[in-house]
């Protein structure tokens, strides 16, 4: 079990970055399909309330993956 | 204190805890249950700078704000003591929400309205990022170890009684005063009727004791410094609330949210159920269900949180799909035929002006009453152009306000008392899996943080991401709960690999959990 909690640990290292570009690509597609005006403007900001939140999270699944890579949760406190 | 609490005791704090959590939530609720309302009156209808006022209040301020709240109340916990920190969370969202009652409308003082509504909105999402931890903490500091999963269940009912009792003095109060005076003073009553519970709550709160564990740590000489620095400074900790967040709450925070607002949301606004109807079935299915937080809560006393949780988030991720393909399906007027039908209301036909145009679009209604009991409204549209030489533009026929026949009805009460027994599942033994990650003197900090990411943004945004995937262009009414799904998968993967299954100790003292 503790070689798969540090292999996965790479998945969560890779899947952190991977998912803020695809929020990216999402934000500009959906921005630039937009009607002008208040619609573009209430758009743009919807999602840069979603980057806003979610790019500190996935920033967290990062180090997360990284402690599961370095064995941090081979042996846990109420183990 | 002693292995044995006085059951009287114990009951008294729990019933004191809930009952202001249960306060919180109900003020948390109402504004997302009357954001529609509130908007109309608050906001003006048509101006580039309220719509962003708009959006911030009722979309950011609701989920952004209670992880900020965690910080700044479960630090406070921490240093002076959970007893004064969520009674102060509990006047602050008292105070605020009986505040957006009174606030006079768009038409009165202009824009002052909507600012005014963020700014007291944001004092309701800090408040209950901070009381939600203390009240689970405080319960939990009361509870033997081999009782802390049932004892705090009871705080895990409050969220799901809150709603309950959102929606139900809604239904209540727009059935009293009619529809018409609802929409232009009476959304105001819950907000106000909210001083009245916080006041209660405030004076049975002021008569508690402070924690026994923060007691002794404070006697000692031991309560922390720096909360937020010894929580996320510190790596052995610090990994801890990423774990409680990938594993736990994260996918606990969307089977909450799926089963108990997305849910309602569908059967509105996808399948256009009445908008009584679509609240009873929720009513009902979280009447059923609510005793099972317990359940599940005392459970996970006897064999650990871990799986019970997981096999929560597990059935949402295999049952979703099928659950809401069975709302479409039975909510599909395509489907009926003209032996169902018993009688069709003579038409209301209206004439509405085309803005900026002489043009008209003409609209007729007719009610469709079925064999079954069930009735819907159909509406026929097309657009008559004030130049004779073009000829009318039919408008696809809408269906709305959908009456369920009554088997139908108790069909979807099960689906929903489904999907919130998952909810029961996941939410049920939680806070005492979260109090028993941290140790006391940085608990309420610790816990507080992962709880509201997980439900305030994985949870509370799943009605909006689910409905903005569904808008994509090649999707399905159910491609939106991709996003619960997936995010159920993760966290139930995460959480099947590195949580353990800590069963309690029985022989453990109460003296300190961690």
């Amino acid at each position: 079990m503790n070689a798969l909690k540090k292999a996965l640990g790479l998945v969560w290292i890779v899947l952190g970055p991977a998912s803020i570009i695809f929020m990216f690509m999402q934000a500009f597609e959906k921005i630039g399909l937009a009607e002008e005006g208040v619609h573009k403007t209430n758009t743009a900001l919807q999602w840069g309330i979603i980057l806003f939140i979610f790019i500190p999270i996935s920033a967290g699944l990062v180090i997360f993956g990284y402690y599961a890579w370095k064995g941090e949760y081979d042996n846990l406190p109420e183990d | 204190m002693s292995q044995e609490p006085q059951q009287t005791g114990i009951f008294k704090v729990i019933g004191a805890s809930s009952l202001g959590t249960l306060i919180e939530w109900y003020d948390f609720y109402i504004f997302g249950s009357l954001a529609t309302i509130i908007g109309s009156q608050l906001f003006p209808a048509d101006a580039g700078a309220s719509a962003l006022i708009n959006t911030l209040a009722i979309f950011a301020a609701g989920f952004i704000v209670r992880p900020f709240g965690a910080l700044v109340f479960g630090r406070l916990g921490d240093l002076i003591g959970r007893k004064y920190t969520f009674l102060l969370t509990l006047v602050l969202m008292g105070g605020s929400t009986f505040l957006i009652g009174l606030i006079p409308s768009y038409s009165s003082i202009g824009y002052a309205a909507p600012i005014l509504v963020l700014i007291l909105r944001l004092i309701q999402g800090l408040a209950l990022g901070g009381e939600y931890g203390g009240a689970a903490t405080y319960v939990a500091e009361h509870a033997p170890a081999h009782k802390r999963g049932f004892f705090t269940s009871w705080i895990q009912t409050t969220a799901t009684g809150g709603l309950f009792l959102s929606l139900g003095i809604i239904v209540l109060t727009k059935n009293l005063v009619g529809a018409e005076s609802f929409a232009d003073w009476g959304w105001r009553i819950p907000f106000l009727l909210s001083i009245l519970l916080v006041g209660v709550s405030i004076y049975i709160r002021m008569k508690m004791h402070e924690s026994p564990m923060f007691t002794k740590l404070k006697s000692e000489g031991k309560v922390s410094k720096n909360p937020l620095k010894e929580s996320f400074n510190n790596k052995t900790n610090f990994k801890m609330v990423l774990l409680a967040l990938f594993g736990a709450t994260m996918g606990q925070g969307v089977i909450w949210y799926t089963g108990q607002f997305y849910a309602q949301s569908f059967i509105e606004n996808t399948c256009h159920v009445d908008f009584n109807d679509s609240r009873y079935i929720l009513l009902w299915g979280i009447a059923f269900a609510t005793p099972f937080f317990v359940i599940f809560g005392s459970w996970s006393d006897k064999v650990g949180r871990k799986w019970i949780m997981l096999a929560g988030m597990l059935l949402g991720v295999i049952f979703y799909r099928p659950i809401y393909q069975i709302f479409l399906d039975d909510t599909d007027v395509s489907k009926i035929e003209q032996k169902d039908i018993a009688e069709i209301s003579n038409p209301v036909v209206t004439r509405t002006a085309v803005a900026g145009t002489t043009d008209s679009l003409i609209t007729t209604s007719s009610t469709v009453s079925l064999l079954d009991g069930g009735s819907f409204l159909k509406v026929q549209s097309h657009t008559k152009f004030a130049d004779p030489a073009k000829s009318a533009v039919e408008l696809p026929d809408a269906y709305k306000d959908k009456k369920l026949s009554t088997p139908i009805f108790w069909k979807f009460v099960l689906l929903i008392f489904f999907q919130i027994l998952l909810v029961t599942m996941v939410y049920g033994p939680i806070a005492a899996f979260l109090v028993e990650l941290f140790p006391t003197k940085i608990r309420y900090t610790s816990m507080s943080l992962p709880y509201h990411v997980g439900n305030g943004v994985f949870g509370g945004l799943v009605p909006f991401i689910a409905t903005l995937i569904a808008s994509f262009s090649g999707s399905t009414p159910l491609s939106g709960l991709w996003y619960p799904i997936g995010i159920a998968a993760l966290s139930l993967l995460i959480g099947t690999v590195y949580l353990s299954n800590k069963k309690p100790d029985h022989n453990e003292g109460d003296s300190e959990i961690h």
